[in-house]
């Protein structure tokens, strides 16, 4: 059997430059939040690395972060090192389909067991048995015991897998569930984000090979170096929003002069990702830059913090009504307590017995 | 819970809860007082009692040369910090959104220095009549648990959004789940505590002002 060719080899194999790869790396090691000096042990690593076998289960999911992954800095050498990972099941990007598609699953579970890697798109829906999702036949939360049992590591990859995302949004009618509440003997890395960005992808999986373990992660599980600033802090719209400067509406002129969107309801301040930095479409821009606020979907139950154009100030729920009902409740308690007192005097001015002359006389007698 | 989950509190039932039990409080002790009822004066009106009470409520806002009398200390930091406190809460682009959310009303904003300005100014006066209530031995003995409760209520909601707005300490999301939280339970406060006064005051002006007007006085 001949010898797995390392990474290195793929690329010069396919004709990616050695200049396009050490560009990859810096741009890796500058995500992951790591000095300059470790490029060449990026590099190095990762010219070194046998591919690791993924496995790519799809679930409760739109597929917005296959698409996001596969269509975003096409051609680049993110596509190129995800291709020479070893993407032994992907739904949407292998050839092979019904028995032979689980077969290569199992083949890739049993050869490579212990040392795959598991990434998952999509949430899991665990009520009634899982029945609302299957994929030959087999019910999600089956394929995905099955298949993290003999995981290194797994990557819940977008905000469904991550957090339920929007299959777990209110009223969650199939009781579904992220990968961290049903995996707990193994690592589970979040990247979240509806879709996330594709370099965090790749710089999560390069962050694995370049030094076997998962990167350090932030209290919901996401990788520090990529979420561990909010999009407010990193916006280029920042100073707008020092200044009190803020568009009103999303055609006036202080929309037009670029100003802050927090009143068009942006969530920059409380989301954490690299939409700032990192960007989107070949660094080309994000959506604050593009004049929409942040949704903040790389947070949890983003689907249901409120609307996307209520601005954080505001409350998310209605008090109209709860505010009548305790006008109401106010002005009966206050009424009935006006009577008792009302009520109490009366009693006190009948019972009130006037002292008389004769009262005194018998008094001092 | 989470941090987010708990935005999503705060920002949810729980602005909904506090404010529901503010409207209810208030109402309650409105209608409370009004009920009460006085005495019915027999004598022959001198003066509109309404027109007096408007004007005292009105007047008494402001200062005159005979609220000196007892030095200059408690009428500069009251009027430095009601008026810091109004302003920041009013006048902020931030507390605005808030209001429009429920009334679908709002107005210009101030500039953040400005704001930032009234609230320093706001807690430094806070922090001056504490210093003031341990120092005076009589304002000493007349305090009780209340009074400082209310200090503390008081103050919480101005230093945590100066805390929010320059985002010192804590992360984003925590100072506002902090920053909302308190004046969330200063809004359950006020109807069953001192701060009551907010509203109560002027109907105790209006009716000192009406007695007055009634008997043909100034007030």
């Amino acid at each position: 059997m001949a010898k797995p060719k390392t990474l290195a080899e793929h690329l010069e194999h396919h004709e990616v430059s050695r200049r396009g790869f050490l560009k990859f790396c810096a741009l890796t090691t500058s995500m992951m939040a790591l000095p300059p000096s470790m490029i060449p042990t990026v590099a190095r690593a990762l010219e070194t690395a046998r591919r690791p076998s993924v496995i790519w289960l799809s679930f409760q999911e739109c597929t917005g972060c296959t698409e996001s992954l596969t269509r975003s800095h096409s051609p680049t050498i993110e596509n190129l090192i995800f291709n020479y990972l070893s993407l032994d099941y992907h739904h949407t990007l292998q050839a092979a389909s019904g028995e032979a598609a689980e077969q290569a699953r199992e083949a890739a579970m049993a050869e490579n067991h212990g040392q795959y890697l598991v990434a998952v798109d999509g949430s899991i829906p665990v009520k009634d048995g899982g029945v609302y999702s299957t994929i030959a036949g087999i019910s999600n939360l089956e394929m995905l015991k099955q298949t993290v049992e003999g995981a290194a590591a797994v990557v819940a990859i977008g905000s469904c897998a991550a957090f339920g995302g929007l299959p777990h949004a209110h009223p969650n009618p199939t009781g579904a569930v992220p990968v961290q509440d049903l995996v707990h003997d193994k690592p589970v890395v979040n990247v979240s984000g509806c879709p996330p960005i594709p370099v965090v992808i790749s710089g999560v999986l390069a962050h694995y090979l370049t030094f076997g373990r998962i990167p350090d992660l932030d209290g919901y599980g996401r990788p520090l170096s990529f979420f561990g600033t909010s999009i407010h802090d990193r916006c280029y719209r920042r100073p707008y929003y020092n200044k009190g400067l803020f568009a009103e509406t999303f055609d006036d002129e202080g929309a037009k002069n670029g100003w802050c969107l927090f009143k068009l309801g942006c969530k920059g301040p409380t989301t954490y990702n690299a939409c700032a930095t990192a960007k989107w479409n070949q660094g080309t821009s994000f959506p604050i830059q593009s004049g929409h606020g942040c949704i903040g979907c790389s947070e949890p139950h983003f689907w249901d913090a409120g609307g996307f154009y209520q601005p954080l100030s505001a409350g998310i729920a209605g008090v109209g009504t709860l505010a009548g009902v305790a006008v109401v409740a106010g002005a009966a308690a206050g009424t009935a307590a006006g009577l008792m007192h009302h009520a109490k005097r009366k009693q006190a001015q009948r019972q009130h017995e006037k002292v008389t002359v004769a009262d005194l006389k018998e008094s001092g007698s | 819970m989470t941090g987010v989950e708990l935005l999503i509190w705060v920002r949810g039932p729980g602005l909904q809860l506090s404010l529901a039990a503010f409207i209810l409080g208030m109402t309650y002790r409105i209608l409370q007082t009004y009920f009460l009822g006085r005495a019915k004066n027999l004598a022959e009106p001198r003066g509109s009692p309404w027109i007096h009470g408007m004007k005292t409520m009105w007047w008494r806002s402001f200062f005159h040369p005979g609220m000196t009398i007892r030095g200059y200390f408690t009428i500069i930091s009251g009027y430095t910090f009601h008026l810091g406190f109004i302003i920041t809460l009013l006048f902020f682009d931030q507390h605005i959104e808030l209001f429009k959310s429920w009334t679908g009303l709002s107005w210009p904003a101030l500039p953040p220095l400005v704001i930032t300005v009234t609230a320093v100014l706001g807690i430094a006066a806070l922090v001056a009549v504490l210093v003031d209530r341990f120092a005076d031995p009589v304002r000493y003995l007349l305090s009780d648990y209340q009074d400082y409760l209310c200090w503390v209520l008081t103050v919480l909601p101005l230093v945590t959004g100066l805390l929010l707005v320059y985002k010192i300490w804590l992360p984003y999301t925590s100072l506002l789940v902090v920053h909302i939280i308190s004046f969330e339970i200063l809004l359950v406060a006020i109807p069953f505590t001192k701060l009551s006064h907010v509203f109560t005051i002027f109907i105790a002006r209006w009716y000192n002002g009406a007695i007055a007007g009634y008997k043909g006085v100034q007030s």
